[in-house]
């Protein structure tokens, strides 16, 4: 059964998911996520799917910490789970996030890509091939090159990529190697990237 | 790149694994498999699915690779520990009333879980009247579960995870060491018989008292989650338990309201029994 047909572009913007926002993160990962998220109303329009590279024995004190600061909500990812408008989505400690065709979350135990588990490329190259163009890639900094790749991918599935200002990240690593695959459709500051995916929302809520 | 014709390349493969090897994966969760399927072509320097279809059709050598990437051998001796105190706390106990036991490990890998049940069943004096069946459709993986041993850099994170599981031996008395390896005692395996079973296609196994399958059916979508499931009911005795892993629920599944959660999280479920007059 081919569940992809449910979210072809032409249906998107009826559909409930019109786009998803992933953010990827390491290094610094806590402040630079409590910069961005609380920026976003409740009613963000679009799900969004976060790893932040975290210690194997972590428990979901960060999801419980982000969704007390934040309007939309912020949980930890369970298994099968759909996505929803207006929601965050962390991944859990020592497991793999993937986005799946049918718009439900899957989890894996797979060894760990660039030295991390979960890893931001696995979910960036899951999402794609789930929404294809519908992406917001956004990598945040981080002292290694996880995302760099699933960046790209989503670069050339026609989606857009938002890296944050290395001058200004924690640790540039990340930000610096997503940029050296390619050329980020947004460069900006911790603090533009909420009203920014605000402002992209409500742009393109209009153009429907 | 066209996503639909994607999926149909998939969806033939895997169809055509299924008709020559009797492997089925038409039901596993996909953004996962795919992964697997990519890193095997990259690994082989293939440049489609179709290229890997015929591969495989024609190659058995070919098929044993991808199978060995398709299934995910990792695994830890008390891995979560905090379920293996559950189980000495609340589960041993119950199962302690029982004259006899029989215990299923689904998708054992490479037995180190196996092994951790051995022990708990052993310090709760409980190992000489327990029998223990520990499967996988992996065949490679069974054979080294058998062979028992470890390396030692495991030592380390294992020991710790059995502190953790409210263990108070040490885990190096349950093992010999020869060379770099760590063999578990013998004494340990006389009640475990490991044989091949595959939870997509083979059917139910007699009455369980408990069964473990941890961190299988995150690999499986729903249809093959609740096949599954169903089969695990079929397969427990009375007030039989499911040891389930950490980010597994029976939450999504239709078969919920049979099963209760024995504390919050645990991912430990036992089956409701419904009142009947005594
Ligand atoms: C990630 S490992 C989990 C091992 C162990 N239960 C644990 O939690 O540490 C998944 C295991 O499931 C096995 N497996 C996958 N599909 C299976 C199937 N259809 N039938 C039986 N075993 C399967 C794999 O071969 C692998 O050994």
């Amino acid at each position: 059964m081919n569940q992809s047909l449910t979210h072809l572009p032409e249906e998107a913007s009826e559909s409930p998911c019109a786009k998803v926002v992933l953010i990827g993160v390491s290094t610094g990962g806590l402040k630079a996520l409590c910069a961005i998220l609380p920026a976003l109303p409740a009613d963000f329009p679009w799900p969004v799917l976060i790893v932040q590279h975290q210690h194997p024995d972590a428990d979901d004190y960060l999801a419980q910490l982000l969704n007390e600061q934040c309007q939309i909500k912020i949980k930890q990812s369970d298994e099968k789970e759909r996505i929803r408008p207006g929601t965050g989505y962390l991944a859990p400690a020592n497991y793999h996030l993937l986005l799946e065709e049918d718009l439900t979350l899957s989890l894996s135990l797979d060894p760990p890509v660039n030295f991390s588990r979960p890893a931001v490329d696995v979910l960036f190259e899951s999402a794609v091939d789930a929404m294809g163009q519908n992406c917001i890639g956004i990598i945040l900094t981080g002292a290694n090159k996880d995302g760099a790749k699933g960046l790209a991918e989503i670069n050339h599935a026609g989606g857009t990529t938002v890296v944050q200002n290395p001058a200004q990240a924690v640790a540039t690593a990340m930000p610096l190697a997503a940029m050296a695959l390619i050329t980020p459709d947004h460069i900006l500051n911790l603090q533009e990237i909420g009203s920014w995916l605000v402002e992209h929302a409500k742009t393109h809520k209009e153009e429907i | 790149m066209d996503r639909e014709a994607t999926t149909i390349e998939i969806d033939l493969l895997l169809e055509a694994i299924f008709r020559k090897y009797g492997y089925d994966f038409r039901d596993y969760a996909r953004a996962s498999l795919k992964r697997r399927l990519r890193h095997r072509m990259s690994q082989e320097k293939i440049q489609s699915y179709s290229e890997m279809q015929h591969n495989l059709l024609y190659n058995t050598a070919f098929f044993d690779r991808l199978l060995e990437s398709l299934s995910v051998s990792v695994t830890e001796m008390f891995r979560d520990p905090n379920v293996y105190r559950i189980l000495r706390e609340s589960v041993i106990p119950i199962l302690n009333k029982r004259p006899l036991l029989k215990v299923w490990h689904a998708g054992c890998c490479t037995g180190e879980e196996v092994y951790s049940m051995a022990i708990l069943l052993h310090e709760a004096d409980l190992l000489n009247r327990t029998q223990i069946y520990a499967t996988d459709f992996n065949q490679k993986s069974l054979n080294s579960a058998k062979k028992s041993c470890f390396h030692k850099s495991k030592i380390r994170n294992f020991s710790e995870n059995y502190q953790h599981s409210g263990g108070t031996n040490s885990l190096l008395d349950y093992v010999t060491m020869q060379g770099d390896y760590a063999y578990i005692a013998d004494s340990l395996k006389t009640q475990i018989l490991f044989t091949d079973h595959n939870l997509a296609t083979d059917w139910a196994f007699g009455e369980m008292d408990l069964i473990f399958c941890r961190n299988v059916l995150i690999y499986f979508n729903k249809t093959l989650q609740s096949r599954v499931v169903k089969l695990f009911q079929e397969s427990l005795a009375p007030a039989g338990f499911i040891c389930l892993g950490h980010k597994e629920t029976l939450e999504f599944l239709d078969s919920e309201d049979k099963f209760k959660e024995i504390e919050s999280n645990s991912r430990i479920y036992k089956v409701k029994q419904y009142q009947v007059n005594q």
